[in-house]
């Protein structure tokens, strides 16, 4: 008898005169299943493993990658400390940058205000309410520069979440770098710019979809080609997670997205993907549920380096690796006990850095009730700090693997999100499956359920569901500076009067008719007007004049 | 359980915020619970939830924001409102600190629920805010 049968023979014996017995005494005391559905069984064994070891798992900085992109992983370099951080006036988050760099951090994220995500300048009727509330109002380059004020740009790593502007805030890095004597192609970072998922799930969109896709394609081939360094798509299945999708939807949509980038780009610009699929990033969330999440970031991982060879002939190693930064779940916080978030952003942490994540957000645990106080986000760092530098997890590479349980969860996310990514294949592409609404229904339909096993206790959520607590605990909450809203609007007004009204004219004009011009890169002619010291409101509003405005159709 | 048809709700989102999560559940249940539920979607100003409420003979308006603009958003509705005399029942919801909460309540708001309230919760509000019982 061969040793699989032996165990399998040892296995059904242990069924019969252990497990079954024991849940006639002491039943279980709910259903176990993953988030999406699949039932879990109360042990995995090597009988769970399926396929061979060199082809589902090989070695880390090798293909498949499953096991990390990197031979060395943490041992060599840590992940990126990068706490997300924005509000008020370019002045208010310069001091909480220096802040944070002061406590550790060691990269920048950047949150910009509604309305500079939206193309609006602060002084514009819809922007008014919403200067500085949720991020910095960025909307011209001095105010870029006062960003980073006293920071060496040459030096840290940045990522902007900017995605509908994300030409307009690259050219005014670019244009501050410059300013300093710093060459484009030394700088390093990240912009958003992933349209799709705006459309989809984050809601900030501008354009119709047609048009969004040439812009956000066109930054890819342009940085590419000038800005080695620079990452110029994070292409993100947080914002589906957030919006109620489950871990093998997040993953699946994200992927189908990244196939539709990567047509487009070579559609359009005719370039080999190894010349652009080195530069791409990708953005998860890490919920509580800390196996799945493990075994959703090495799914993705293998996912991505599959469909990059087989689907694109991708030939460098590089454009097969799934460089990916993680951020804890908001929709996991509770305004309820606020102090419990810190104990689950914890989990979620060691989640990303069970999974392999290259840079790393924690969740501050007031972000149920407003933006993280100085306080919050130092403890919010802190936990990434005790996880690198205490908890010993980062000493072995991807020290989960092999683990009978994370290798079956693994396989079976692939499969369960290979057989979306099939389905968005069918539609014709992620573009056209976001004109009629597919992923948009499939999350809002997650996110229903979800409540509805939340209503029910079937999703326990302490603090909400179960060990409720009558009286609430006050936190002393961030409040936005009232004063930096008019700051914003009047440095707006000072750049218009104070430029050279014919430079910044003839650069508009060109942008207009580069906009309407199907075969131009959209991008240097945006460059040439932040250069010229147009606003976000201004070059935004040419774009909307030739390509129009995208009304969704309301789906719930 | 045999009853009239519920009467009509505005579900809306003010403000630029995309967060929509919450609305979008909030409408469906609200929907399944009987009520008939006009979402709507994202971006509305205050006047045009006013006007959507006033066309649709809505009788009562819920309102989401998660950007932190709800103080002056839901001034500028609660105003708007008064002037073009409607009066009708307005609930908040979204991530609201507390001390606002008190604010949203002294414009007049009828309610304000965070992240965690039960859908249950809300249904009984929203009935209990329309006459429904």
């Amino acid at each position: 008898m061969g040793s699989v049968d032996r165990l399998r023979e040892k296995y059904e014996e242990w069924v019969r005169e252990f497990l079954i017995p024991t849940l006639k005494k002491i039943p279980e005391w709910r259903k176990f299943a993953t988030s999406f559905g699949v039932d879990i069984k109360p042990l995995y064994t090597p009988l769970d493993l399926k396929g061979d070891y060199l082809e589902k798992l090989g070695f880390p900085g090798e293909y498949p990658f499953t096991r990390g992109i990197y031979p060395t992983m943490y041992r060599s370099r840590l992940w990126t400390f990068r706490e997300y951080s924005g509000f008020g006036s370019p002045e208010d988050t310069n001091r909480r940058y220096k802040f944070l760099i002061s406590q550790g951090q060691t990269g920048l994220s950047v949150a910009f205000d509604l309305p500079t995500q939206l193309g609006l300048d602060p002084d514009h009727e819809l922007a008014y309410p919403e200067v500085g509330k949720v991020g910095v109002s960025v909307p011209e380059v001095v105010s870029m520069s006062i960003l980073f004020d006293g920071i060496d740009i040459s030096r840290i790593t940045t990522s902007f979440t900017i995605n509908a502007t994300a030409a307009e805030i690259l050219s005014m890095y670019v244009v501050v770098a410059e300013s300093r004597g710093i060459d484009k192609a030394v700088l390093d970072g990240t912009i958003q710019n992933d349209i799709l998922k705006e459309f989809i799930a984050r809601n900030l969109y501008i354009y119709p979809p047609l048009h969004s896709m040439r812009y956000a394609v066109d930054i890819i081939a342009y940085v590419t080609k000038n800005m080695p360094k620079w990452h110029p798509i994070s292409i993100s299945g947080y914002h589906f997670r957030e919006a109620g999708a489950t871990a093998v939807q997040e993953i699946a949509f994200t992927l189908a997205d990244a196939i539709e980038y990567t047509r487009w780009v070579i559609d359009r610009w005719k370039l080999d993907v190894d010349d652009f699929a080195p530069s791409y990033s990708f953005f998860f969330a890490a919920t509580t549920n800390l196996f799945e999440e493990v075994a959703k970031f090495r799914a993705a991982r293998r996912l991505y380096a599959r469909i990059m060879r087989e689907r694109f002939g991708a030939k460098k190693p590089e454009s097969m690796r799934m460089k990916f930064h993680v951020q804890t779940s908001g929709a996991a916080l509770t305004a309820q006990q606020p102090e419990v978030n810190i104990i689950r952003t914890t989990i979620q942490a060691l989640a990303a850095v069970l999974g392999g994540a290259q840079s790393l957000h924690v969740n501050a645990y007031d972000e149920a009730l407003a933006l993280p106080t100085e306080k919050s986000v130092k403890l919010a760092l802190r936990v990434q700090q005790v996880i690198a530098y205490e908890s010993g997890v980062i000493d072995s590479v991807d020290p989960l693997g092999g683990s009978y349980y994370i290798e079956w969860l693994t396989d079976t996310i692939e499969e369960e999100a290979m057989k979306i990514i099939d389905y968005v294949d069918k539609l014709g592409g992620m573009t056209r499956a976001v004109e009629i609404g597919y992923p948009q229904r499939a999350i809002a339909e997650s996110a229903y359920q979800y409540q509805k096993m939340v209503e029910e206790g079937k999703i326990v959520i302490i603090g909400v569901n179960m060990f409720r607590e009558e009286e609430e605990l006050r936190i002393e909450l961030h409040r936005v500076d009232p004063a930096s809203r008019e700051r914003s609007i009047r440095r707006v007004r000072e750049v218009r009067e104070r430029r050279d009204r014919e430079a910044w004219e003839r650069a508009l004009n060109e942008l207009r008719r580069a906009a309407d011009r199907e075969d131009e890169n959209i991008f240097p002619y945006i460059f040439n007007a932040i250069r010229a010291k147009a606003t976000i409101g201004e070059v935004s509003g040419v774009l909307r004049e030739v390509w129009g405005e995208y009304k969704p159709p309301s789906i719930y | 359980m045999n009853e009239m048809p519920k009467p009509k709700v505005i579900i809306a989102k003010l403000g630029l915020d995309g967060h929509d999560r919450g609305a979008k559940v909030i409408a469906r249940a609200l929907a399944e619970a009987g009520f008939e539920v006009v979402y709507t979607g994202i971006r509305q100003t205050p006047s045009q939830v006013v006007e959507t409420a006033i066309q649709e003979d809505a009788k009562l308006i819920g309102i989401s924001i998660l950007s932190g603009s709800h103080l002056e958003l839901v001034g500028e509705l609660m105003r708007i409102m008064k002037e073009r005399g409607l009066n009708i029942p307005v609930i908040v919801g979204g991530i609201i600190p507390p001390e606002d909460r008190e604010a949203l309540l002294k414009m007049g708001v009828a309610g304000v629920y965070g992240p965690g309230t039960p859908l249950k919760e809300i249904i009984e509000v929203v009935k209990k805010l329309t006459g429904v019982s």
